[in-house]
């Protein structure tokens, strides 16, 4: 039974970190182009957040794992449903994280852009070292929920026939006729979110060295 | 030699025009305060002449550097090059300091040297130490800015300004984010700085201050200069009734 769970945990861990590695530098593009002075841009971007904050992402998932096939006929192979996880657990985040670094950009004072500007920083060079550690600092407690709230969400992949630690548990029991399973998997989920509350506290002390 | 010189310089918010034709000339080891009502347009003045705020009209330049000229009654920017050029020549502080909040005393004074020009570390170091110890701030080099009272943040933003070498030191109502315990220390480097003959631009609600430390004073209302003169001579006799009507509600409190 454990050797069934491990297997699934492997699963829901790299459906997790494939989602941060693709959604949390994809986020940037998405509050960069939602705060772009050009209008039809933003606008797209808006639309983007709502519509992938607006629905279910199960919904989501199966839309990109099916609508290739209903909408243009196109034959998948059994690796699609890999793919098509991966792809909707990324867009959803990364809308998600796109408001959250919005939000933290948008809460800079203005002083500190025309404080850089008058010292001679360059664009580039007032967002990479003035601007962007202290989005950093200000998104921390937002980020983690986010980031805590994906690994419950890695769950929703059983929708798709990937056997993650979620599926696993409840094929077991089927199996087992047993609640057992569900206990276990309850158990790690728990811990694996432990793990990722210490780290996102040691990070946030490492960032307490000022307030502003 | 004029450092810095605006030529009917004109700016407007929407309908509402914030400077009505301001021209003023700034030579080396002048101290100018600007003293005026709230709105009365000295803050976008600076804005103006710092280039966070783009002239409508007029003309701008830093020594021999043609910041704005006028064209058909517009105000034309130079290049990108020429407005990085232009911005050596200046420092500003701030009211309310807007020291960089996640970096070290220290590193908020040097690391404008070393990011924008590109001056060797250590040299920036030496510099920033120095400065640090004429503002009365040594030992306080690896603190963070929250760990200072509002004075001492105020005199690392002088540092950092003074750091870059400017040619002209703007100051935008320096003391008013402080109590007065605080502004006198601020104002006592200002003084300083004025007897070291270094050119300097100060908004400031301080009266006895600016008629101490500066040789001319503007006084702006509405978005003009309303009258302009020998500092000791516009506070203690002023000729428009509006500087009168101004200074005497100050002195009343």
């Amino acid at each position: 039974m454990m050797g069934i769970l491990a297997d699934g945990f492997v699963l829901t861990a790299e459906i997790f970190v494939v989602t941060l590695v693709g959604a949390l530098p994809l986020g940037v593009l998405v509050a960069l182009a939602r705060m772009s002075k050009f209008k039809p841009l933003s606008l797209v971007a808006r639309l983007y957040i709502s519509v992938l904050r607006g629905t279910p992402l199960m919904l989501q998932l199966m839309a990109i794992m099916f609508g290739p096939y209903y909408l243009f006929g196109m034959q998948l192979g059994s690796d699609w449903k890999f793919y098509a996880c991966a792809i909707g657990f990324i867009l959803n985040y990364a809308a998600y994280f796109g408001e959250i670094y919005r939000s933290g950009i948008q809460s800079i004072p203005r002083g500190q852009y025309e404080a850089a500007a008058v010292l001679g920083y360059t664009r580039a060079q007032t967002f990479m070292k003035i601007v962007l550690p202290q989005v950093m600092k200000r998104i921390m407690p937002a980020m983690g929920n986010e980031i805590i709230t994906l690994v419950k969400d890695t769950s929703l992949a059983f929708v798709l026939g990937i056997m993650e630690m979620f599926s696993a548990a409840k094929a077991l029991a089927a199996r087992e006729v047993s609640m057992i399973p569900y206990a276990i998997a309850a158990l790690i989920y728990w811990v694996f979110c432990l793990v990722i509350e210490m780290i996102l506290n040691r990070v946030e002390k490492r960032m307490a060295y000022y307030h502003d | 030699m004029a450092v810095v010189t605006l030529e009917h310089g004109k700016k407007s918010f929407g309908q509402t025009m914030v400077l009505k034709d301001i021209s003023l000339t700034v030579n080396e080891g002048d101290v100018l305060a600007i003293i005026g009502p709230s709105g009365g347009g000295k803050s976008t003045l600076l804005r103006c002449l710092t280039l966070l705020e783009t002239l409508d009209a007029g003309a701008l330049s830093y020594g021999d550097i043609a910041v704005a000229r006028e064209e058909a009654g517009r105000a034309v920017y130079g290049s990108k090059d020429v407005l990085r050029q232009a911005k050596t020549r200046f420092g500003l502080v701030f009211q309310n300091f807007n020291l960089f909040p996640h970096y070290t005393v220290l590193k908020n004074v040097i690391d404008p040297l070393v990011v924008v020009e590109k001056m060797p570390k250590a040299e920036a170091e030496a510099r920033g130490r120095e400065l640090l110890a004429k503002m009365g701030l040594s030992g306080k080099e690896d603190m963070v800015p929250c760990e200072l009272s509002g004075g001492q943040q105020q005199r690392v933003a002088i540092a950092r300004a003074l750091a870059m070498n400017p040619s002209v030191l703007y100051f935008d109502e320096p003391t008013s984010a402080l109590d007065p315990e605080l502004t006198r220390e601020v104002l006592r480097v200002i003084r300083e700085l004025a007897a070291e003959h270094m050119t300097m631009v100060i908004v400031t609600h301080e009266m006895t201050f600016a008629r101490d430390v500066a040789d001319q004073i503007i006084f702006m209302d509405g978005g003009s200069v309303v009258e302009r003169g020998v500092a000791s001579e516009v506070i203690d006799r002023p000729q428009h009734e509006r500087t009168k009507a101004f200074l005497t509600n100050y002195q009343h409190g």
